[in-house]
């Protein structure tokens, strides 16, 4: 097991957005080991900007981000994306190979193991995901919350640190929604993961949230941070009571 | 001012694209080349779906395109040809510019319009659907995953086809002088004559770099697409113009150099 520091996600006055567009502003706050860390907003906050910059797709504008302790710099990026797991919003499985090759793929490309070890961690993995049946099925024949299932299975393979998962409960039935952050809730018991999760649902906030970021469209920057029970009593912010009292803001 | 700064915009543009391009160039290049050292990395799954598609699928439409092309290049020349009394040059004629030119050429473009924009599609339909970025985060280049499968599925499909194209134009060309009293001997003696190996060899050659020019321009407009669904589409027929574009400038090219060697 390898060590992994206290902090596993750390932004230090982070400006989120691209060269021509800064969506966010002076973002600070930092994710412990084993924590389940929700990022929310209303749409178009810039939760999945900030996700992008976590998971090494862009760089941040200026400030620091670290992950795992390290920065996204070329030198320590393929040792970054061993350490990582995503998830994106619609899965992104591929769509010319089975869900045991989409498993099978980092196994295949990182994982050092051999032909008959990478099978059966791959089957074990979409066992853990309760999908052991699907594992000859190509994406396109299972529903929109099994692809979701592939996709966390996908990225648990290589036994990442932290993984990122970009809105779970989109597009899902609420049965299906909760399954998922039953399943999330699973993993980090069982294997200690860290998970940082895009949202904007309240009960799934709720349910498997230890802490929040909350963050606001129109004022460009990160207006709570803190647990989510805490936010909805405590916060003198009206734009955070009024998210947690009606649901979502700007959507 | 608006003019000035459209016009700044469309030279940034033009600029940020060649730059794409010598990028992915550099990275197709260097994927390539490591092949025969990695060779557990190339994807054999792909290569064989993409030559599939690139060859089997598109047979039927190159054989009758390269039969409709002996046809017309037969009654063409014929019409010319028979103010002489000379129709049974025809066969001579199409020999030389099928098998120099037109059928790699009428091949080329028929990959084009099929293949390259299919990649072109497939890839850019990866990218808004988030699979490219799933590569990146996996620590995998999305180049190197995506194009040397795509790239060698079309320069060994090419050949193949450009083959299949050319004889059915000769098939298409004899039945013409089939019906102005060329006797088919004479037909084929004169095809044999004109023709030798190092001609079909040049044809096929060509072609194969053609193959390669469709593949590459498919993949290269696939991983420059905007993610959206008009982004695909756009993607798509920019790989089909930009391949015959490509084409068109790599025989011209060929065909300069080739005059000048001979002369």
């Amino acid at each position: 097991m390898r060590e992994e520091p206290e902090n596993i996600v750390e932004l230090e006055h982070v400006a989120a957005g691209y060269p021509s567009e800064t969506v966010l502003e002076d973002v600070t706050f930092s994710v412990r080991r084993g924590e389940i860390f929700i990022l929310l907003g209303g749409s178009g906050c810039g939760k999945s900007t900030i996700m992008k910059h976590l998971a090494g797709l862009n760089p941040v504008v200026s400030g620091r981000l670290a992950v795992c302790g390290m920065e996204w710099t070329p030198r320590n990026r393929a040792k970054l994306c061993r350490r990582i797991g995503v998830m994106f919003q619609s899965g992104a499985l591929f769509g010319s190979m089975t869900c045991l090759e989409n498993v099978l793929l980092p196994l295949e490309e990182f994982s050092g193991l051999g032909r008959t070890e990478r099978r059966l961690k791959a089957e074990s993995l979409l066992s853990d995901v309760g999908l052991a049946d699907a594992a000859d099925k190509m994406p396109s024949e299972i529903s929109g919350g099994m692809r979701k299932r592939v996709a966390i299975a996908r990225a648990m393979a290589l036994d990442p640190a932290v993984l990122f998962l970009d809105e779970p409960g989109a597009g899902l039935d609420p049965v299906t929604s909760a399954g998922l952050d039953d399943l999330v809730l699973r993993l980090r018991a069982e294997r200690g993961t860290t998970f940082v999760v895009v949202s904007h649902e309240l009960e799934s906030i709720f349910k498997i949230g230890d802490r929040c970021a909350m963050f606001d469209r129109a004022r460009r920057a990160m207006v709570a941070l803190g647990a989510p029970q805490e936010l909805k009593s405590g916060s003198k912010d009206p734009f955070v009571r009024a998210f947690f009292n009606r649901g979502r803001t700007n959507g | 001012m608006g003019f000035l700064d459209s016009l700044g915009r469309a030279a940034a543009a033009k600029v940020e694209s060649f730059s794409a391009l010598c990028s992915f160039t550099g990275e197709t290049a260097a994927a390539i080349l490591l092949l025969p050292f990695r060779p557990r990395r190339f994807r054999f799954g792909d290569f064989a779906m993409a030559l599939q598609r690139a060859s089997w699928d598109a047979l039927a439409v190159v054989s009758g395109a390269g039969v409709l092309l002996g046809v017309i290049l037969a009654f063409e020349s014929a019409t010319a040809l028979k103010m002489f009394g000379a129709e049974v040059y025809v066969s001579d004629l199409l020999a030389i510019g099928i098998f120099r030119e037109l059928g790699p050429l009428i091949t080329a473009i028929i990959l084009a319009g099929r293949t390259s924009s299919a990649f072109a599609a497939e890839i850019g339909t990866m990218k808004a659907g988030e699979e490219i970025d799933a590569l990146v985060t996996m620590g995998l280049k999305p180049v190197r995953f995506l194009v040397p499968p795509r790239i060698a599925a079309t320069v060994v499909a090419m050949p193949v086809l450009t083959v299949c194209a050319e004889l059915a134009a000769l098939f298409g060309g004899a039945a013409v002088l089939r019906m102005m009293d060329v006797p088919p001997a004479v037909y084929w003696d004169h095809v044999k004559s004109t023709t030798g190996p190092w001609m079909i060899s040049y044809g096929l050659l060509k072609s194969a770099l053609f193959g390669f020019i469709a593949g590459f321009m498919g993949c290269f407009c696939g991983l420059k697409t905007e993610p959206t669904a008009d982004g695909v589409g756009k993607a798509a027929t920019a790989a089909v113009v930009g391949s015959i574009v490509a084409v068109g400038v790599a025989d011209g090219i060929i065909a300069a150099v080739g005059y000048l060697m001979e002369g």
